[in-house]
């Protein structure tokens, strides 16, 4: 079923345009990769689906995102509500100073209004679990989330971003700031999550679109060069330019 | 090795050389001057230490007929002018540098910072001035009578309304300290990362609640700092305090009476002291003055270094 369309959507920093005319559409428990070379405009694309690229100061979006059977571009939807509704996970591990780890996770869970400790010990816990981290903090959840590893760091914030249970996990670059092993973690969870949620995952790195993801989109220069089966784009892509990008030729 | 030492290898310039112990002898000259300043208040304020005893401290008589002296009324002036700055002025500079830097547009946000940054820029005794001859009568007529029909069931809002008082020199001080914590307040919130506001927006956080979770817990730690340096100038300002306070040596709850503060009894009183016990036990309640502003400053510190470590 089809979670997500994007619709000639154009996205603007100030007068430079970062997106043209993309048009694509996600179906459900899909991991999509977005790869392409820097300024390509993929980080700013996920940042489109939750509306957070509107935040930067000057930055404007236009077209249509549809996500669940609603556009949230349609005037009068609240930006806040639509963020609620998606989680989103960025480069650099970033849990909440001054936060416990439980809090880091509760913190979605009272934005939404969820104050009851029953429930939020239990969606804490499953959040955690989902993760792929909560046998690793379950005896020390009152300490601060900023003492645990890089590596554990990026989980928790994914799992802060699993606890109000989202259909879509938007990922910019999840394990451009993680050691090796710690990214053989996070992609083998992202193989896990898939099976609940949707993830959009943009990465520098080639073989791991190679390895997480069902589907690729190859930007360039701010358009959507290419969008099919990972497999495909990857032995036999039908455009030229995705085959220079991927065998190297330049980036 | 720290970094602050430096190792002279073998082939060193001998202009490098002298450049080098140029800055270590001034460095070290201002760790000296200021052990020399502590040595000769403390060699000074001997006479009326070891007269009094630690008594001093405790002793809220000031007589200069009979020679009876002690610190406490000061003491008490200090620490209370200097909380109800603080109480007055750590939320209003707070809201300052949050609407500065989060909210206001940045055409309003720049002359607006500057402006507030020109009260940092106003002499003392400017201050001091403006508070007797506007602050005071306005709190008389304005604020001390609603304060005492309303909270007069309070011991601190009790007794006639007079202007002059510990409750003028609070405010003032909170006029004045308000430059320095907002100003601080507002470099220690631009240094929190951008990543963690878009931590906090991309959970679908409303403006206010981004602020609360990824920038006020992130600076905690700054904004105690920046409190603190704030409290140091409240703690030793003088003129302006001095020309608002009532200049009266006494102990009150009520904010609407007269006191007297280290700094301001100093001022009134250094000319005047004709025996040498009174001159030393003013330069003792100078001496007093450094140690608890010694003693605060030491405490944020402590404070700020624990708070980093938990971090």
């Amino acid at each position: 079923m089809e979670l997500i369309a994007v619709k000639k959507l154009e996205a603007w920093f100030g007068v430079f345009q970062a997106l043209k005319d993309i048009n694509l559409s996600i179906q459900e428990n899909e991991v999509v990769a977005l790869i392409g070379p820097s300024g390509c405009g993929k980080s700013t694309f996920v940042r489109c689906l939750n509306r957070l690229h509107e935040e930067v100061p000057g930055a404007r979006v236009a077209g249509e995102v549809w996500l669940d059977g609603r556009n949230i571009y349609a005037p009068g939807v609240d930006p806040v509500g639509v963020r609620r509704g998606v989680g989103m996970v960025f480069q650099k591990p970033n849990p909440f100073p001054g936060m416990s780890i439980y809090e880091n996770v509760a913190v979605g869970l009272r934005l939404g209004g969820v104050s009851k400790r029953t429930v939020l010990d239990e969606k804490v816990e499953q959040a955690l679990v989902r993760a792929a981290l909560w046998g690793e903090v379950k005896e020390i959840l009152k300490r601060p989330g900023t003492s645990l590893s890089g590596g554990q760091q990026q989980r928790l914030c994914i799992a802060r971003a699993l606890a109000v249970e989202p259909p879509v996990i938007l990922m910019d670059e999840p394990t451009s700031a993680l050691d090796p092993i710690s990214t053989a973690k996070i992609e083998e969870l992202i193989q896990e999550l898939k099976t609940k949620v949707t993830v959009v995952i943009v990465t520098h790195n080639m073989q791991q679109a190679a390895r997480v993801s069902d589907k690729t989109a190859f930007f360039l220069l701010g358009e959507l060069v290419e969008y099919g089966a990972t497999e495909e784009i990857f032995t036999r892509p039908a455009q030229e330019a995705t085959e220079r990008y991927i065998t190297g030729r330049f980036g | 090795m720290s970094s602050s030492s430096y190792e002279l290898g073998r082939d060193v310039r001998p202009s490098d050389l002298t450049f080098y112990y140029l800055l270590k002898g001034l460095a070290w000259g201002l760790v000296l001057l200021l052990l020399a300043m502590v040595g000769v208040i403390f060699a000074l304020s001997w006479e009326a230490l070891s007269h009094f005893g630690p008594g001093f401290f405790f002793d809220p008589s000031w007589d200069s007929w009979r020679e009876q002296f002690g610190a406490l009324t000061f003491i008490y002036g200090t620490l209370v002018t200097s909380l109800i700055a603080l109480i007055l002025a750590v939320p209003v500079s707070l809201a300052v540098a949050l609407f500065l830097n989060e909210l206001a547009p940045s055409w309003l946000a720049r002359p607006l910072g500057f402006f507030v940054e020109m009260l940092a820029a106003i002499p003392s005794i400017v201050y001091g001035l403006w508070g007797l001859f506007v602050l005071a009568p306005f709190l008389r007529d304005h604020v001390q009578p609603p304060l005492g029909q309303y909270l007069g069931f309070l011991p601190l809002f009790q007794g006639p309304p007079m202007g002059v008082g510990m409750l003028a020199a609070g405010v003032i001080l909170a006029i004045m300290i308000i430059p320095t914590i907002a100003s601080i307040s507002r470099e220690v919130f631009r240094s929190v990362p951008a990543t963690l506001r878009e931590a906090a927006l991309g959970l679908g956080a409303t403006r206010w609640e981004m602020l609360r979770l990824a920038v006020l817990k992130a600076s905690v730690s700054g904004i105690v700092g920046a409190v603190v340096l704030g409290l140091g100038r409240a703690l030793g300002e003088t003129m302006a305090v001095t020309m608002v306070i009532g200049n009266r040596p006494q102990i009150d709850w009520s904010l609407f009476e007269s006191g007297q503060t280290m700094a301001s009894i100093l001022a009134n009183q250094y000319a005047e002291a004709d025996s040498s016990l009174h001159l030393s036990a003013l330069t003792a309640v100078g001496f007093t003055l450094f140690v608890v502003s010694l003693a605060i400053n030491s405490l944020a510190r402590w404070i700020i270094w624990r708070m980093q470590r938990v971090n």
